[in-house]
């Protein structure tokens, strides 16, 4: 049985079952409480119960608890488990959404990362009882540094935009260390909205280079921008036509040439692992999203993380402490943290980062090993390819043209524009539909260059199978939107909720249960 | 190796056959051959699950032992017992393996969950507007400078040196793209100097930032402290350790602007420094300059209750380089933790919990304190941590057991962060700090001061050899 196969298609408002589930209004823990009610049961505290007043000063004290729930331990274990259920989840579904890499997040990983002498170490800890976990970020460090052909690693962004934000904070840097100060930074029309709002918050300008005809930079209107004032071009290489820039070389030089520098944006380095190296192609300065290629699961929203790798001239300004290993002798840990950085931009955030994402990122690295990254890159572009000639046949081509026609890499990018002026239909009924037959729908309406655009990105994790029931799918919903286009413009029907008003959550704002 | 990838040989040969190719090689034809990559990676080559486990167990060995001895670091993340439920909640696939909820039709968990963390973190805080998490405490610091200078105009940030010195740092590091000085006001008696405060201030300063407890551990007057503040028409962002806020009064009630905090000690692992979640709490008026995702109520064509992501016009995938914030990520899962360990304290539990750790700091200082060669850093009201001063020996003399050849003392040094306290050191109490734990770190500091006594062997001194470490 393929995944979409369990669902009817045509499925009507009118025949649509509601569950109980469904039926049931949401109500939320809060609406739960009952007085009185409690799981946690604390220790005494061993010692004279002395009143508070007596220890803080009675006007720095709280008058009225804060009105948290009064629930019991199995009622919160039902809530949330019962919540959980309102969720689709990569586990259970095909989960194609472009530029976010959705992998198979392997259950080792958790299991390593679970480990009591990591998960409970403290991150003051000295480092000489720290050896195991900073021999880790280490060896971290090297394999992104190899991965992306720059000599020295940054474990310590957050996230992918945090990463960007630092990569801009160590342009600067390295700019004024050159006496200079420039204002602006370019970014393809074709960039995540993160670029534009990371150079904004690094203090500069953004400024827009333009796309040429096969999907790549254009090189007339970058030679155009480019002079003594751009700081630096954001670019991602596939970029977000899931298309592979192959002027990378020429556009490096361009901007050297200006004294500008080239940041990488990794959230497509799942195309090219041990296949090309942003640092080959000219990059100064890379961000790796390690919840994207290397299978931190997303956690519905976070954490991730965003190491930075860079060139030799940048090394002095990466944040601190970094991790080093230092020559062994008596009384000094091999594995240290390095605060003597004079030239450091300074932290991004505390501590050492998001440890317990590089646990999990190099557990998978050490499974996959150099030949099973490069197998796992070039299983992602062949899925990606096959899914794309699928969908470039029947109904689907007709309605749903690929925007820039060519081989792509791990990911590509359809027009609903067809099947918008044809069937009335818009990317966004398409997506909806999509729900009931058990998929998590692509991105959508990005890149907004491309019109109604579908962004696919189906990873190296899904088998033939998943791929073909997809694609059987979207000619099914085609077939039926001929038909009957209403269908689709009312979905989803399987769902626990469907179509919801997000004008009116965004015009009367309502972020919290009333008290 | 199979990297998890279903595709077999027979796979590959038909998919490649639907494209008309003969090789995967030829779907790279596009990548120019001179920034190919013409070797194969330099790492080692994959390796079957149970080898994996092994080198990682390997590694892990090789950190501190969580059962060897108790820990009193803390400085901002802190060795709270981790609820069973957290972990069981947490590891299922519908809230683990999801991306942000895009599509709000299969994603109501998820979202419930923010809706529900940001009522939580309204009630803590005490102001109305939460949003569903950012990425820690140290960067929220920066966060809150961008809203405070959107807000204001002005570009100006004063700090207490009272706050996290790597939200110090955080801030300085940020401050440089947002075009900001920073002006830090001293503390006095372990606590930030009003008077100070009132010279620092003037008609640029966007927003004054306090932290309560402070980094010493001190209770600060926020009240007091945000009127001085208020007076010259900054903002004020403090930020707060939730687990106190169930007996502290509310940074809201105080008259702060925007409370904002590090989660971790919600349902999180220590994890070496992360992952973990920060909240960030305002009031009304700045609700449209919010930073990161936003839960909303809504109905769908039904009229059945649900929840999406709201505000998004706020964000950088609409507002690109206009967004209040570059951040896409609520920590999802980490808050998740955080809002199944309130829901497991409870109204009755914070509370108790808040007051447990009080009692027993209070205690833990007095004890310490008594001994010879330690003494209070300073007499400030203190919840769940404070600073002793060491006037017998260096800080990093403080050893297990006293043994010069032995593990050093998991307590926090302030040197580094504070080298006008060098002398000078933090010890966390969280509910695992049972009394025993305490008498064993003062017999520890006891023998450390009064000169090394080798006879360390790896039992516990004192009185807690009975005592068995939880697990977390």
């Amino acid at each position: 049985m393929t995944e979409g196969s369990e669902v009817v298609p045509g499925t009507t408002p009118e025949t649509a079952l509601e569950t109980p589930q469904q039926a049931d209004r949401a109500r939320t823990i809060f609406e739960k409480s009952v007085p009185g009610r409690r799981a946690a049961r604390l220790a005494e505290a061993g010692i004279e119960e002395r009143p508070l007043d007596e220890l803080i000063p009675a006007d720095l004290l709280r008058d009225e608890p804060p009105g948290l729930p009064e629930v019991s331990e199995p009622e919160i274990v039902r809530h949330y488990n019962r919540l959980s259920r309102r969720n689709f989840d990569l586990d259970t579904g095909f989960y194609p959404l472009g530029s976010c890499t959705m992998k198979y997040n392997p259950r080792l990983n958790e299991r390593v990362a679970a480990l009591p002498s990591f998960s409970r170490l403290h991150p003051a800890t000295n480092p000489e009882d720290a050896q195991g976990a900073l021999e880790l970020m280490f060896l971290l460090q090297e394999a992104l540094s190899e991965i992306c052909g720059l000599p020295h690693v940054s474990l310590q962004p957050s996230a992918g935009s945090q990463g960007e934000l630092a990569g801009l904070l160590l342009t600067r840097a390295w700019q004024a260390d050159k006496g200079r100060n420039p204002t602006k930074v370019l970014t393809p029309d074709t960039a995540h909205g993160t670029n534009p709002a990371s150079v904004a918050m690094a203090g500069y300008e953004a400024v827009k280079v333009a796309t040429n005809p096969s999907g790549g930079v254009d090189l007339d209107d970058l030679r155009s921008k480019l002079d003594g004032d751009v700081a630096c071009l954001m670019l991602t290489n596939p970029n977000t036509l899931g298309l592979f820039d192959p002027n990378i070389s020429e556009i490096a030089g361009l901007v050297h040439d200006e004294g500008g520098l080239l940041y990488y944006d990794g959230a497509n380095l799942n195309a090219i692992m041990g296949l090309a190296r942003p640092g080959d192609m000219g990059f100064d300065i890379v961000h790796v999203n390690l919840h994207k290629s290397f299978s931190q699961p997303h956690g519905g929203g976070g954490p991730g993380a965003g190491p930075i790798a860079v060139s030799e001239t940048v090394e002095p300004f990466l944040p601190r402490p970094q991790v080093v290993r230092r020559p062994g002798s008596a009384g000094v840990p091999e594995f240290d943290l390095d605060f003597d950085r004079p030239k450091s931009i300074g932290r991004m955030r505390g501590f050492q980062g998001n440890f317990g994402v590089f646990v999990r990122s190099f557990a998978y690295i050490l499974s996959l090993g150099g030949d099973g990254l490069r197998e796992a890159s070039e299983g992602a572009v062949l899925n990606a390819n096959y899914l794309r000639k699928r969908l470039s046949e029947g109904r689907a081509g007709r309605y749903l043209p690929i925007g820039f026609d060519q081989p792509c890499m791990h990911e590509f990018v359809l027009s609903g524009g067809p099947m918008k002026k044809e069937l009335g239909l818009k990317t966004l009924d398409l997506a909806k539909r999509i729900l009931d037959f058990g998929f998590h729908p692509p991105t959508v309406y990005f890149p907004q260059l491309v019109e109604e655009a579908l962004m696919i990105e189906p990873v190296e994790t899904e088998s033939r199978e998943t791929l073909d029931s997809f694609a059987d799918a979207i000619e099914q919903i085609l077939e039926e939107a001929e038909r009957d286009p209403e269908i689709a413009m009312g979905a989803p029907y399987t769902t626990p909720v469907r179509r919801l008003d997000e004008v009116g959550a965004t015009r009367n704002p309502v972020l919290r249960e009333a008290a | 190796m199979a990297g998890y990838s279903p595709l077999t040989d027979s796979d590959r040969e038909a998919m490649l056959g639907a494209l008309g190719l003969d090789s995967v090689d030829q779907l790279f034809e596009t990548v120019p051959e001179q920034v190919r990559l013409d070797r194969p990676l330099d790492l080692a080559p994959g390796a079957p699950e149970n080898e994996v486990f092994d080198r990682m167990s390997e590694l892990a060995s090789r950190n501190r032992d969580p059962e060897a001895d108790p820990c009193f670091l803390g400085a901002g993340m802190y060795d709270h017992y981790v609820p069973a439920i957290v972990d069981a909640i947490t590891s299922r696939s519908e809230f683990l393996t999801p991306y942000t909820p895009y599509q709000p039709e299969v994603s109501q968990g998820g979202l419930q969950v923010m809706f529900e963390f940001q009522t939580a973190m309204s009630e803590l805080t005490g102001l109305p507007v939460s949003n569903a998490g950012l990425y820690e405490g140290a960067s929220a610091a920066a966060a809150a400078a961008y809203m405070a200078i959107g807000a204001t105009g002005r570009h100006r940030l004063i700090v207490s040196r009272g706050l996290h010195p790597h939200a110090r740092e955080a801030l300085a590091t940020h401050a440089v793209g947002f075009g900001c000085e920073i002006e830090e006001v001293g503390l006095a008696g372990g606590l930030t100097d009003p008077d100070d405060l009132a010279r620092a201030l003037d008609d640029e300063t966007a927003v004054v930032f306090l932290q309560n407890p402070n980094f010493l551990g001190s209770v600060e007057d926020l009240a007091g402290l945000s009127e001085v503040a208020h007076a010259r028409g900054a903002l004020v962002a403090a930020s707060v350790d939730p687990v106190t806020l169930g007996i502290l009064e509310s940074p809201g009630k105080c008259g702060v602007d925007i409370a904002f905090g590090e989660g971790q000690a919600l349902g999180n692992r220590l994890d070496f420094g992360g992952p973990s979640f920060a909240f960030f709490c305002a009031g009304e008026e700045h609700l449209r300059r919010m930073p990161g995702r936003i839960a909303g109520e809504t109905t769908d064509v039904d009229g059945r209750r649900g929840f999406v992501l709201a505000l998004q016009t706020r964000e950088q995938h609409i507002r690109r380089e206009k967004a209040t914030s570059n951040i896409c990520t609520s920590q999802a899962l980490n808050a998740l933790a955080g809002m199944i360990h309130l829901a497991w304290l409870g109204k009755q539990g914070l509370v108790e919990l808040g007051a447990l750790l009080a009692r027993r700091t209070a205690f833990a200082r007095d004890q310490i304190s008594a001994i010879e060669g330690f003494e209070p850093l300073h007499d400030a009201p203190v919840v769940r941590e404070f600073a002793v001063r060491s006037t017998a020996v260096p800080v990093e003399m403080l050893r297990v057991g006293g043994d010069q050849a032995g593990r050093p003392l998991a307590v926090y040094p302030l040197a580094r962060d504070l080298p006008e306290f060098g002398d000078s050191f933090l010890v966390a109490i969280t509910e695992q700090r049972s009394i025993d734990d305490i008498h064993w770190l003062v017999d520890s500091l006891r023998e450390s001061a009064s000169g090394a006594r080798p006879s360390f062997n790896g039992n516990r001194i004192g009185t807690t050899d009975a005592e068995p470490r939880k697990a977390a």
